[in-house]
Parts: C-alpha cells; sequence; structure tokens
C-alpha cells in the first residue's frame, strides 16, 4: 500500500526518514532502510539535510523503491532554480517516485558550503503550485508537456513557530496550492500541539507529528536554544540527563509522545537524526 | 541614485481598492530625477485619482523620501491630511516607501517598481534595502520587503526559522522580516494579504528594461 492510501485507509500513519551519506557508500544506509521494511508507511529521503552536501535524495529514492519500500522524496528550493526543479520532478516521476515533499530549504550559510550562492527561485509554496501545473500536463509558464507525471504531494508546518498563526496562515497557502498531507517539526510539548492541532483541524488535512530522538539532555537543550519552534520541556531533559541507558529513556519517550499524539493526528513522522537503527526498537515500544 | 519607472496604473488603481481616500507622496531626490515622483507627475497623479473616483486628502514632495525623520516632521505638518486618508501611495523607490510605510503608521502603496541603481548611490542610512527588482511587492507586505528584509527572499510568509527572540535562525543578529511583515499587517489590519499566494517573480524585470538600456546616458556611461 502506497503513503496515499495509506493515509486514505484511515489507519494511523507511521513515516520516518533516511539522510544519504556523504559519499557513495550506502551500505549502511541500506540497511537502515532495511529494518524500516514492513514498519512505516513511507521513508523520507532528505535533501542535502541541514545544507550539507551529499548523496542526492533522487538517487536514493529510485534505489528504495527498486526494492519495493516507499520513499518520500524531500524536494527543496535551496539549490535548484525553476527549470532544474521542474526537471528533477518529471525525472523523478519516470524513476517511478510519487511522494514528494516540497520545502523551502535550510539556508546555505548553514551547512558545510557557506559560500554557496542559494537560489530560492521558488519557494515551498510557489513549489507546490508548479508541481500541480506539471501534474495538469504543462510546464509552470504553461508550455504542454509530452506526458505529465503525478505525485502525492506533502508540506511541513512547524507548530512550534513564532507566532504559529503566521505559520498556520502559510499551511493554508501550501494547502490552497495543492499540498495533499503535513508532516511537523519535533514536537515535544503536547500542550502547544494540542492547541495547534485544533487550529487546523477545519482544514481536513492529514497531520503527522514530527518525533525527533533525543540523545542526551545536551541536545535537547541545544535545540531549545538554537533550532526555531522546538521546545522541549525540563521534565523530559532531567529524565535524559539522570537515565542510566540514554537510549533506553529516549526510546521510552518517543513511544510516550507518540502514544499521547496518537488521538490527535492522522500519523507520526519519525526522524532518528542518527538513530536510524533505533526506530524499530521505538515502534515496538508504543505497542501501537 | 534610484531609478524608478511608475507603475501600470491598473495596478495602482488594483492596489487601491476599496479606499477612497488618498493621501500622495512625491519625492523630490531621485523620483524627481526619474520622472516618476517629482511635482509634476504628483499633480498629474492627483488628477488622474480623482477622475478615477478617488478623494486626495493632500499631497506632499519631500526630499528625499528616503530619509524617515525628515519625512515623519513633513507627515506631522500635514497631520490632518494623514489622518483623513484611508491609505498613502509614495511615488518613490522601494527605499522611500519602506521608509514612509515605517514611519506613517498607515498602508503605504508603492506606485513605482525601481529598476536600477542608476550609477550612483543616495545619501541614506535607514535600514531599508531595494533590490531594484522592477516589480514591487511592498504593497502586498505592509511596506517591508521581502526580498531585502528576508534571507530567503521568501515571498510567501516565513519559513520554520523565526527564532522566539523573532529574529531569523540564519542570523541571530537579523530580525525575521516575514515576523515583521506579519507584526505590521496585523496592525494595519491587513492580515488577510497573507493569504494570497505570491506567484514566482519574474526575474528578469531584474535586468535593467531596453527602454533605460536604449538611452543617450546609457550609452554615454558604456563609453559609446
Amino acid at each position: 500500500m502506497g503513503l496515499q492510501e495509506s493515509l486514505a485507509s484511515g489507519k494511523f500513519v507511521m513515516t520516518s526518514e533516511i539522510g544519504p551519506p556523504k559519499g557513495t557508500n550506502i551500505e549502511e544506509m541500506m540497511a537502515d532502510a532495511e529494518l524500516l521494511r514492513g514498519r512505516v508507511d513511507g521513508i523520507n529521503v532528505t535533501d542535502l539535510q541541514s545544507s550539507v552536501m551529499r548523496l542526492g535524495s533522487m538517487a536514493v529514492c529510485h534505489l528504495l523503491k527498486e526494492k519495493g519500500l516507499e520513499p518520500i522524496l524531500q524536494v527543496t528550493c535551496r539549490d535548484r532554480n525553476r527549470l532544474g526543479l521542474q526537471a528533477d520532478l518529471l525525472s523523478a516521476s519516470v524513476l517511478g517516485i510519487k511522494n514528494v515533499l516540497a520545502l523551502t530549504g535550510d539556508y546555505a550559510s548553514l551547512g558545510d558550503h557557506p559560500q554557496a550562492k542559494p537560489v530560492f527561485d521558488l519557494d515551498s509554496v510557489s513549489l507546490i503550485g508548479v508541481i500541480k501545473k506539471l501534474e495538469a500536463g504543462t510546464d509552470m509558464v504553461g508550455n504542454p508537456l509530452h506526458g505529465a507525471p503525478k505525485f502525492f504531494v506533502g508540506a511541513v508546518v512547524n507548530p512550534g513557530g513564532n507566532p504559529v498563526e503566521a505559520q498556520i496562515l502559510k499551511m493554508e497557502k501550501k494547502i490552497k496550492a495543492g499540498a495533499s498531507f503535513f508532516q511537523t517539526q519535533a514536537v515535544y510539548d503536547i500542550g502547544a500541539f494540542e492547541k495547534f492541532i485544533k487550529q487546523v483541524a477545519p482544514f481536513k488535512v492529514p497531520v503527522l507529528a514530527g518525533i525527533i530522538l533525543l540523545k542526551s539532555a545536551g541536545m535537547a537543550r541545544f535545540m531549545n536554544k538554537n533550532v526555531a519552534g522546538v521546545f522541549v520541556p525540563e521534565p523530559l531533559i532531567q529524565r535524559m540527563a539522570k537515565a542510566e541507558d540514554r537510549v533506553k529513556t529516549s526510546i521510552e519517550i518517543a513511544a510516550e509522545l507518540i502514544r499521547e499524539l496518537k488521538n490527535m493526528c492522522q500519523g507520526i513522522h519519525i526522524m532518528p537524526i542518527g538513530w536510524e537503527s533505533k526506530v524499530p526498537a521505538v515502534l515496538d515500544a508504543t505497542k501501537l | 541614485m534610484l531609478l524608478s519607472q511608475q507603475k501600470p496604473l491598473e495596478e495602482i488603481l488594483k492596489s487601491l481598492e476599496g479606499e477612497n481616500n488618498i493621501f500622495i507622496l512625491g519625492c523630490n531626490g531621485c523620483a524627481e530625477a526619474s520622472g516618476t515622483g517629482g511635482k509634476p507627475q504628483v499633480l498629474e497623479m492627483k488628477e488622474t485619482l480623482e477622475k478615477a473616483g478617488k478623494k486626495i486628502t493632500g499631497f506632499t514632495i519631500i526630499d528625499f523620501l528616503c530619509q524617515k525623520a525628515l519625512v515623519q516632521s513633513r507627515l506631522r505638518g500635514k497631520a490632518k491630511a494623514v489622518t483623513a486618508a484611508d491609505s498613502l501611495l509614495a511615488m518613490t523607490c522601494g527605499v522611500g516607501v519602506q521608509a514612509v510605510a515605517a514611519v506613517s503608521g498607515k498602508i503605504t502603496h508603492p506606485a513605482c517598481n525601481t529598476i536600477s541603481l542608476g550609477g550612483m548611490r543616495g545619501e541614506w542610512k535607514g535600514s531599508e534595502r531595494c533590490r531594484e527588482c522592477g516589480d514591487c511587492v511592498l504593497d502586498l507586505t505592509g511596506g517591508i520587503c521581502p526580498l531585502t528584509a528576508c534571507s530567503k527572499f521568501l515571498l510567501n510568509g516565513a519559513c520554520g526559522g523565526t527564532t522566539k527572540e523573532g529574529k531569523c535562525e540564519v542570523d541571530s543578529e537579523m530580525d525575521c522580516g516575514w515576523l515583521l511583515i506579519y507584526e505590521r499587517l496585523t496592525k494595519l489590519g491587513r492580515l488577510e494579504k497573507l493569504r494570497q499566494i505570491y506567484e514566482p517573480k519574474d526575474q528578469s524585470k531584474m535586468l535593467p528594461p531596453k527602454g533605460l538600456r536604449l538611452t543617450a546616458r546609457w550609452a554615454l556611461e558604456q563609453g559609446k
């Protein structure tokens, strides 16, 4: 069952993600992807995450597809102009890639090539609009295509945005442009997420709440200080600080969050950020 | 100098839709030299708008609209006419529009597209910047330019990177431009502008227009 069908079936959907390596050795990444077989409904493949140059998302999505897994191609506006983005979308389509997550993308200076010229010719909203035009059989300026692609288009939203109302306005625009599902920035503050999800409930678009596995108290504090829209409440930081087995505590926390979020949204998106191998244990611990 | 061109009248009238009382600002600096915001253009605009059914509550021509302190003091002198206006129409470059919007507290519409630096920079030390994009969007953003105030030059609202302190995650010293736009539009009661989807910009307008490249002055500057 594809991601679109999973969401349509009304089941509680699980997605996770893998980050392509810096280089051509894909052994570990493919092994991580294998661990997710039969456990998740879709696997995001990040597009030069954190603006670090590495193996591209499209090739990896193709490899996953060949193995019978369900990839979600992340496409950012940071590195390609409107010509490059449209061409890559057509390329993804002929490689059998159906799910696309449209993002603006991190700024180039945050990564390992801060000297790069950032593109941002399109933004997340206009990119979604362009995908819809390609599906309708023309490029973005109206020239007919010889064969049109078909995608299942998702987008992202930050429930901890400052202010969240501005994020919600943008979310509405993404829906208007054609987004069919959302994955969110990491959620640790259930109360804040509940308020957000009530505000977006009228949109009737599936939302998968983001979960980032906490690796340490230090990581939680770092995110609170440096990652916009992420807030890890102090009790969770304390649990990580006092944990004898940090992996075990991290998995417990993730599983608890997932169980609490289950009744609020349509699914979960787990971002393991290096702890890909722990995802099956998180899924086991949630006992969904 | 910032060279500007008047926007098509149709676009100006569309931006003024629903607003009947307008105050016009002209600029005796670059806009006068561009033939877009000097006295003749301001008077012509007044007449054109009146023909279109608008009431002009007043007008002023300031040298230079990019000087915020000057604009503020001059508008104070015209307080009655400014207060009576639903919105302001600034016949000037992108910097001037932003300066007026910043100090007036009123909805400020751009009457011009800024197309080029034209060879000389004016004396100006404010925080507003203009990218001379040739297709001014300040009308939709409360008079704050998203091309210069947002690290990613986004047109459809903030990315997820606004920090708790309201700064840009790219640079902790820099305010999030889209948060400023959101706050400005909230204050002006115009948040509905953020529901509108901006189409991608026509980047070819960034190039100096052909009309400019055909002028004698352009040729002189090229040493032809």
